[in-house]
């Protein structure tokens, strides 16, 4: 195949130091330009509000609101990564809340049941929550690896097809989940809430899924470039399989601590989380033209977009519209970084060019 | 001689007997229901706004981009036309149009600097004017209702527009003018397409960017019309909206983008650029209206809807796939035996 193309980005992308032992170090410029916007977002709100921004108690209800959009980000991140995308996340993640909302119910109805059936009911639901999100992911998966459908459209189809099946299942009603789960939303260890600790396991694990794991190499490699992962022996098909597994049960682990906090499973729960978790990947510096980013990027965009959302809120506590200004903050912060990156990229390929 | 096997290969067609065979089973269910001219009128009328969305993410995809942002450019041509002409106190459906359409046409060409100069992944700056612009709109203009017949005479009474009216069982039904518009714009875009030099670049674009450029195609121009003209569009299908439902609410709107790319994309449009026509995301509008609307006279409960239109977008990407991995499997046994 002498014609295959390498863009220079990708070059600079296959040197990068994600493959490295000491990757914990944030060492490229994007992930230290994350750092440097989520403590300057710390300081500046907690200068405007010092009463309210920095207390226990506000950082305890921000790691509350941020840990299952931050799931759902991990979970598109990896099919990002992978060259394509997942926007059947959330359709997942409501499916699952329900199959596991509708089990509990089945099984532990009252809220007289004793404590030993209630235990075994919620063990059963989360079991079959997270085979549902297996499912989902094995869908996509099949469709995206073996049918070679382009994943936008093929997870497009999904997320039409899984809220068609969570809609038919619940007519569109809400499926109430008895309280069962409140302690995996609502719980707190040692002040840390338990949505929070998910989250950062999950990170934590993928983390080093993509970093020390075989896995983790083929999909860079397949992100990179399909055709020289083809012939230098990875067997895509079965590395992109995968990935959308992972998506889908990511996304099913997200459901259930989504259920946890709001008792309610709703097949429309959520509608914008898609796009917004998208853009987490994208702001974390994930390329979404695949083979490039890394998840502690993701975690810190996580960390960032929530100070912002929770620190407009309190500046403009008195207007009304405070919500729509953050959500205008996130698209001009997208648009911002987008450009950031278009410039350092240009100063650095001519610094490159003048050597 | 018609040849059947390019027909039966051709998208357009297959969603074409798709929708017929839908229709005709509706039909023969419930033909009291489904065969009268006032159903007819509502489903159409339903089209409309989807419609002209529609050919604008045609555009789009055939350019190989994707454009979420639409719905928000259309929701601040609607609100801020209306407070415009609130303001003013000239009343006119005319400005309604000129202003939606500049204010669209001013939003989309935001995104044609993004995608065309900076050349920016077009989905990720597309997600970003959506909150943007719908952002903006909700805290600097409002986020107030508005309804037109509160405020206005001539924009109000826009609503009742109707080219033509039949007597029905109850009351009267009528067709809209503005199926007129959607009519106009789908033959302005066809032409487009077919027809002129844009519309080869277009398709070159999405079909090899980089052979189109060596082909002497100004790619970084025509991405500027491309954005450009479907801000316009989506500006024109804002105050279509807003004309139908009898008012500017600033929350409607935004949350149908994916619906329609859908809908785009079972007309056989590819996702990946340099396909797609306007006749086939017509049929792909109609079919998925008439399957939101009209399923139910078949039996099914409203809640199989986004099952069936997800079944159908699943199988109707699935089939080119495969004919294409089988084809690729053809020449590679083709390949093996030389």
């Amino acid at each position: 195949m002498a014609n295959v193309q390498v863009s220079p980005t990708k070059l600079k992308n296959a040197d990068a130091p994600r493959l490295s032992l000491d990757s914990l170090i944030p060492r490229d410029t994007s992930i230290i330009r994350l750092l440097v916007i989520t403590i300057v977002l710390f300081v500046v709100f907690s200068l405007l509000k010092p009463a309210t921004f920095p207390t226990p108690i506000n950082l305890q209800s921000m790691a509350f609101q941020m840990s299952e959009i931050g799931i759902l980000a991990i979970a598109v991140a990896l099919t990002m990564i992978s060259g394509g995308i997942d926007l059947s996340i959330n359709a997942t993640a409501n499916l699952t809340a329900i199959a596991v909302a509708s089990v509990i119910t089945a099984l532990a109805p009252a809220a007289n049941t004793d404590a030993g059936t209630a235990a075994t009911a919620v063990t059963l639901a989360i079991l079959v929550g997270l085979a549902v999100g297996l499912i989902c992911g094995l869908v996509n998966g099949s469709l995206v690896a073996y049918a070679n459908i382009p994943p936008i459209l093929a997870t497009l189809g999904t997320l039409t097809l899984f809220t068609g099946i969570g809609t038919v299942v619940t007519e569109g009603a809400a499926i109430f989940a008895q309280e069962r789960l409140a302690e995996v939303g609502n719980g707190v260890i040692f002040e840390i809430p338990v949505p929070l600790i998910i989250f950062l396991l999950v990170a934590v694990g993928v983390h080093f899924l993509l970093s020390k794991s075989r896995f983790g190499f083929e999909l860079y490699m397949v992100g990179t470039n399909p055709q020289a992962s083809r012939f230098s022996g990875i067997n895509n098909r079965s590395v992109l399989l995968r990935t959308y597994i992972i998506s889908g049960v990511l996304s099913a682990l997200a459901g259930i601590v989504i259920l946890g906090r709001t008792n309610a499973a709703r097949i429309d729960f959520g509608d914008s989380y898609v796009l917004l978790a998208i853009m987490i990947c994208v702001l974390g510096g994930i390329d979404p033209a695949g083979g490039f980013g890394r998840i502690i990027g993701v975690v810190l965009a996580v960390f960032a977009l929530q100070l912002l959302s929770t620190g407009l809120n309190q500046v403009f506590f008195d207007n009304p519209g405070a919500n729509f200004f953050r959500q205008f903050a996130w698209g001009a912060t997208l648009l911002l970084v987008l450009l950031l990156n278009y410039f350092s990229a240009r100063a650095r390929q001519r610094k490159t060019s003048a050597r | 001689m018609l040849n059947l096997r390019a027909l039966f290969a051709r998208q357009e067609f297959i969603i074409f007997i798709v929708l017929v065979v839908l229709c005709a089973a509706i039909a023969i269910v419930n033909p009291t229901a489904f065969l009268t001219v006032p159903n007819a009128f509502r489903i159409l009328r339903a089209c409309i706004v989807i419609g002209i969305f529609a050919l604008g993410a045609l555009m789009v995809l055939i350019s190989g981009g994707i454009d979420v942002s639409f719905p928000a450019i259309a929701i601040s041509a609607l609100y801020l036309s209306t407070l415009i002409i609130v303001d003013t106190g000239i009343d006119s459906v005319p400005l309604a149009f000129a202003l939606g359409g500049l204010i669209g046409l001013a939003l989309g060409l935001v995104n044609a600097v993004f995608i065309g100069i900076f050349k920016l992944p077009t989905l990720i700056v597309t997600l970003g004017t959506l909150n943007l612009f719908r952002g903006a709109l909700l805290f600097f203009a409002g986020s107030v209702r508005i309804r037109l017949s509160e405020v206005t005479t001539n924009f109000a009474d826009a609503t009742r527009w109707n080219i033509i009216t039949v007597p029905a069982a109850r009351g009267e039904a009528s067709l809209h003018f503005s199926i007129l518009i959607l009519l106009g714009l789908a033959l302005l875009v066809w032409f487009i397409l077919r027809y002129t030099m844009l519309g080869r670049a277009i398709y070159a674009i999405g079909g090899d960017r980089e052979a189109a450029e060596r082909a002497g195609f100004n790619i970084v121009r025509t991405q500027f019309f491309i954005y450009g003209f479907v801000g316009l569009l989506a500006g024109i299908a804002g105050i279509v909206f807003g004309i139908l439902g009898r008012e500017a609410d600033p929350f409607s709107i935004v949350g149908t983008e994916l619906d329609v790319i859908a809908a785009v994309v079972l007309g056989g449009a590819s996702i990946l650029g340099g396909r797609g026509t306007v006749v086939g995301t017509l049929l792909g509008v109609l079919l998925i209206t008439v399957i939101s609307s009209n399923l139910v006279l078949l039996g099914i409960p409203t809640e199989w809807q986004r099952f069936v239109i997800g079944a159908l977008i699943l199988i109707g990407v699935g089939i080119p796939a495969l004919q294409g991995l089988r084809r690729r499997a053809q020449r590679t046994q083709l390949i093996g035996a030389v």
